[in-house]
Parts: structure tokens; sequence; C-alpha cells
């Protein structure tokens, strides 16, 4: 770790593009932009987070060793997330194997439970 | 030259490595608190997968003005965190305390904003498990939802006290002349910890307050 000390322009420019993207977050809320609302906000949310991470946390100038345990965390995350939504959003998706009984359910509220590409 | 051996534990060749075996210990801690959180994340994900509706509804009960406030009050915390270290690590204590207090400052702002919206659900009798009644399609699902809003933002609030309790120390440390550079490493270690704590709000601000809104 070189442990210089960032400039302080460094990090007023990052605060303030961190209440800007704030802003921008929420006005495009209220735009009905179909399910890239969800897409957007991640987007958003996602690009605020490298830049407290990339800056405020130091991770810029951090020895190599501590940035690949930050990049280690997003990939652990990622398979936390990926494999199991792969698994839960694509349950339905196909005819159930010959032989298999359907799970009936009572529940009228449970029709709008786990669908296909939803 | 000998203040600075003194601040060298004797497992380390010296304070280079010795501020980075500090900061990558605190990295793994966060890689940890990352999966912690991010089961909250998927199950909150696969829930709002299912019922989407529900999901919208009970995100429209969350107050958006407190929870974008709220968001731009942890940023600012986490500014002055950062100016904190900063001061820190050139050495001005004076400095570093003041941006330290702000940091208090915000961050108990924070938790009552926190405070008044759970109040306001209580009085909307939309607290499960306490006080409860929601007549309207799909109670119980919207009730799911609450329970991720109270779980998820409760936890954030515990870590978020915590983070005070740690930074008030470093107040303490800091005028007594115990965090002075070369030792200052508990400063940056206390402002890794602030900033996650800040990077998880900014995930739970879209996903808790926003994303349904618009319909």
């Amino acid at each position: 770790m070189t442990h210089q000390p960032l400039r302080l322009r460094t990090y007023v420019v990052v605060f303030v593009t961190l209440l800007a993207l704030t802003g921008l977050t929420t006005l495009l809320a209220y735009l009905d932009l179909g399910r890239f609302n969800l897409v957007v906000a991640l987007l958003i949310a996602a690009a605020k987070g490298f830049l407290v991470v990339l800056f405020f946390m130091h991770l810029v100038q951090t020895a190599h060793r501590t940035q690949f345990v930050a990049a280690a965390g997003i990939f652990w995350l990622a398979l936390l997330v990926v494999l199991t939504l792969s698994d839960v959003l694509t349950r339905g998706w196909f005819e159930q194997p010959h032989g298999w009984s359907a799970i009936e359910s009572n529940d009228s509220a449970d029709q709008s439970g786990i669908r296909a590409g939803r | 030259m000998s203040e600075a051996h003194a601040a060298v534990a004797h497992q380390f060749e010296g304070l280079e490595q010795q501020r980075d075996a500090a900061t990558l210990a605190m990295w793994i801690f966060l890689v940890t608190e990352v999966m912690f959180f991010g089961g909250l994340f998927t199950g909150y994900a696969i829930y709002r997968a299912s019922y989407p509706e529900a999901f919208a509804a009970g995100s429209r009960l969350c107050e958006v003005n407190l929870g974008a406030i709220n968001t731009v009050v942890l940023i600012t915390s986490s500014f002055t965190m950062a100016l904190a270290v900063r001061a820190a690590a050139a050495g001005r204590s004076r400095a570093a305390i003041v941006c330290l207090v702000l940091t208090l400052g915000l961050g108990a702002t924070f938790l009552g904003i926190k405070f008044l919206e759970y109040a306001h659900k209580y009085e909307e009798h939309i607290v499960p498990g306490l006080n409860f009644t929601y007549s309207g399609p799909s109670a119980r699902q919207i009730e799911l939802f609450i329970c991720f809003y109270f779980g998820m933002t409760g936890l954030h609030a515990l870590h978020m006290i915590i983070g005070l309790v740690v930074v008030t120390v470093m107040v303490i440390f800091t005028a007594r002349g115990r965090l002075a550079p070369p030792k200052d490493t508990p400063i940056e270690i206390t402002g890794l910890y602030w900033h996650f704590v800040d990077i998880v709000w900014i995930f739970l601000f879209p996903l808790l307050y926003l994303v349904d809104v618009h319909r």
C-alpha cells in the first residue's frame, strides 16, 4: 500500500457525484420504465457502491491481495444470487416429468406465487 | 524512529506490513458481511419475484421522502468519515476529531429519522408481530414485505449503532493522542466499516423504497 492520501478534490467530486446519483435514482423511480425501473435502480446503486469502495474505502490504492479479496466478495455474492435465483425463478418452466405428481395448493393467494418469467 | 518502532507489533516486519495486514483482515470481515446481507437481499428478490403486486403495494407504504433524506445524510456521513481518515493520516488530530464528531451527528440523525419511520409504521398498524392490521388484498404477502423491511433496515440500524460506538471510541482515542500517525490504522479500519454500512443502505434505499413507486 502506497498510503499516498487521495487529494481533497477527489473526495469532494465523489461526494457530489454520489448526491447527484441519489437525486437521479429518486427522480427516475417516478417514471414508468416498465421492468427497467429495477434495472436502472440497481445500476445506479452499483455505480454508487463502486465509487464508495474505490475512493472512500481507498481500494484504488490498497495492496493487490486486498483488491483480490474484495473482488472475491463480489464473486461469492454473485454465486449466491445467481444460483439461487436460477433455481427459484425457473421452476415451472418445463412440464412435469412423467410420473411426478403436482403439488396442489389450496391457498388462493398462492396463485400469485412463483411463476415463470416474473 | 524509536516511536515508529514501538508502533509495530513484534510479528510484523514493519509499519507497511502491519497496516496491510489490518486492512486485509477488515476486508475479509466485510466480505462475510456482504454474504450476510446478500442472503437477505436474495430472500427479498425471491419473494419479490413471487408476489410482485403485493411487494409493490408494500413498497408504497414506505416513506420515500424520509428514505431519500436519510440517503443524503448517510452519504454525507461517509464523506466526513473519509475526511476524518485523511486528516488522521496527516496527523491533524483536531480536524480528525471535528470530522468524526460530524460523522457521529449525521449517524445519529439517520437513526432518528429511521426511528420516526418506525413510529409512523406503528401508528399505521403495520408492524408485523406487534401491531399489524391491514385490510386489503394479499395482506399476508404485504406483511411479508414489511417483515423484510424491518429485518433489513433493523439489521442495518444495528450496524449503525455499532458504528456510532466505535466512532465514539475513535474520538476519545484521538483526543488522547493515541491514534497519531503511524498509529492511525484503527481510524482507517473504522472508516472501512462505516463506508460498508453506507453501501448497504445505498442498495436498501432503491430496493425497498423506490422500485415500485411509479406503479
